[in-house]
């Protein structure tokens, strides 16, 4: 069973004659990793608004674990692009939320699954600071394990680590990586930087024009457990050169 | 912003005092007590005044002030949640609630003496008139201001419309929420005074009046200084609440 599947999806934002999402189909396996990857502006961030159910296709079907979308009644595991930490919640009660909407968990058991998310992505002790107190890479880490308790097993990341500086992204890229294989959730992850695409994934999913109508898939040839130093590799080499030169085909010069 | 703080703990004061000796130097050169009594003057008239000011009239005008303000919260609050709630009201009403803003309701006050009489009634509608719409207009962009970022990631995680009020909509507005307090707090109290100017029995704006009349320049000046310590402690009050409730203010 595919952990998500689009058939033949199109959509549009109300109030506009184009689709951005022309007949779109593809499916990814459970617990695999995959980036998408596109220039900016392309509809990278629509496919996920449509997989959380923020937006409804005007044709096609989408499946989650072999079951259409409008059928399932589930909270998804959207972390959009900010880290959107509510700032006037400790970052304890940031992570209560996906646990205090919909299901009412009793207190007791809510504040244990917090702390150990919060152990899990190495913030053990700080749910009663607030957000402002925390670094970039601290904060997205605290957003990360809120993505965590919604309990979805398909995680939707919307360029995580496009706002943090350079030093941190690729710890956090590392970081992201060790998680993935630790608890082995099915991600997509979206991202305009080919690298880190290439370092993270375990096929690229390239948007090959817009609209989008279709997703070209291209296995990254490294294995899950990988180091930042297997990029250099020549064959590796090539294939970014290569995205590169497809994405810089899109942009309008 | 502490630094700042302590800046302005000196010279506001100072300046004060400054401003009020010049006052009393430049009353005692007039020396017409009537038009324009000593600060000095005041003071003591204020004591002589003590026990009528503070057992009869200061209890009718707080009466009228916390009647009139809790009709505004609760008309305001309420206008603000509607126009919230639904985009035809906010078309509707929003222009028009901004538009009011311009009526002067001084002058159209002694028309609510004819029609509520010299009662309590007619001083309630003025103060209502003055802080009813600064909440509802303050609270209603207050609303507004939550992120549609942070309304979408609830509703991912399969928040209904009553969760995403108080955990999203509330907790962004309450600060404002508070300034508009902060606002209609000193202006219900001018309302109300405003009210018993224009007719009426008892309170601080009344007695004033009388005074007047009897061409008492300290007495006039007695209720007013009475009038601005209360409202002056009440700010203090609101903002003392507002400092243990929002732990939060501003963008981010």
């Amino acid at each position: 069973m595919k952990a998500l599947e689009f058939r033949e999806v199109s959509c549009r934002y109300p109030g506009q004659r184009e689709n951005l999402v022309e007949k779109l189909s593809f499916s990814i396996e459970p617990g695999s990793f995959h980036c998408i990857i596109g220039a900016s502006g392309c509809g990278k961030s629509t496919l996920f608004r449509m997989i959380c159910g923020l937006l409804t296709p005007v044709s096609g079907t989408i499946l989650r674990d072999g079951a259409p979308l409008s059928e399932i009644e589930r909270a998804c595991g959207y972390m959009p692009q900010r880290d959107m930490l509510f700032p006037w919640r400790t970052v304890g009660e940031n992570l209560a939320l996906p646990l205090e909407v919909g299901s009412a968990l009793p207190k007791a058991e809510r504040n244990a699954r917090i702390e150990e998310a919060l152990a899990d992505v190495g913030l053990a002790g700080l749910a009663d600071r607030m957000p402002e107190e925390l670094s970039g890479g601290m904060r997205q880490r605290a957003a990360f394990a809120r993505t965590m308790l919604t309990g979805s097993s398909l995680l939707l990341l919307d360029e995580p680590f496009s706002a943090l500086d350079a030093l941190t992204r690729v710890s956090m890229q590392e970081w992201l990586l060790e998680q993935w294989l630790r608890h082995r959730m099915t991600i997509l992850f979206i991202t305009h930087d080919v690298e880190e695409a290439l370092f993270l994934s375990t096929s690229v999913l390239a948007v090959g024009s817009t609209p989008i109508c279709s997703l070209t898939e291209i296995p990254v040839p490294l294995p899950d457990r990988r180091r930042r130093s297997d990029l250099v590799r020549p064959e590796l080499t090539r294939l970014k050169e290569g995205l590169m030169g497809m994405l810089r085909g899109q942009v309008p010069a | 912003m502490n630094r700042e703080k302590k800046a302005t703990d000196f010279s506001s004061p100072v300046f004060l005092l400054l401003l009020l000796l010049l006052w009393q130097l430049g009353a005692m050169k007039l020396s017409a007590a009537y038009i324009l009594p000593t600060p000095l003057q005041i003071l003591q008239r204020s004591w002589e005044l003590r026990e009528v000011l503070l057992t009869v009239h200061l209890p009718a005008t707080m009466k009228v002030t916390l009647i009139g303000l809790a009709i505004s919260l609760v008309l305001g609050v309420s206008l603000a949640l509607l126009m919230d709630l639904s985009p035809f009201w906010h078309r509707t009403l929003y222009p028009l609630v901004v538009a009011s803003q311009t009526i002067p309701t001084t002058t159209i006050a002694p028309l609510f003496v004819l029609w509520f009489g010299y009662g309590i009634w007619s001083k309630v509608t003025v103060s209502v008139l003055f802080t009813f719409f600064p909440i509802a207009i303050t609270l209603c962009d207050g609303l507004r201001s939550a992120r549609t970022e942070m309304l979408e990631l609830l509703i991912t995680y399969g928040a209904t419309p009553f969760e995403l009020y108080t955990k999203v909509k509330l907790p962004c507005a309450l600060p404002y929420f508070f300034s508009a307090v902060k606002m209609a707090v000193p202006m219900s109290i001018i309302g109300a005074a405003i009210g018993e100017w224009l007719g009426a029995q008892s309170g601080l704006g009344y007695f004033s009046r009388r005074m007047m009349t009897q061409l008492d320049g300290a007495g006039v000046f007695a209720p007013v200084i009475l009038l601005s310590l209360v409202a002056m402690a009440s700010v203090g009050l609101v903002s003392l609440v507002e400092k243990r409730m929002v732990r939060w203010r501003g963008e981010s």
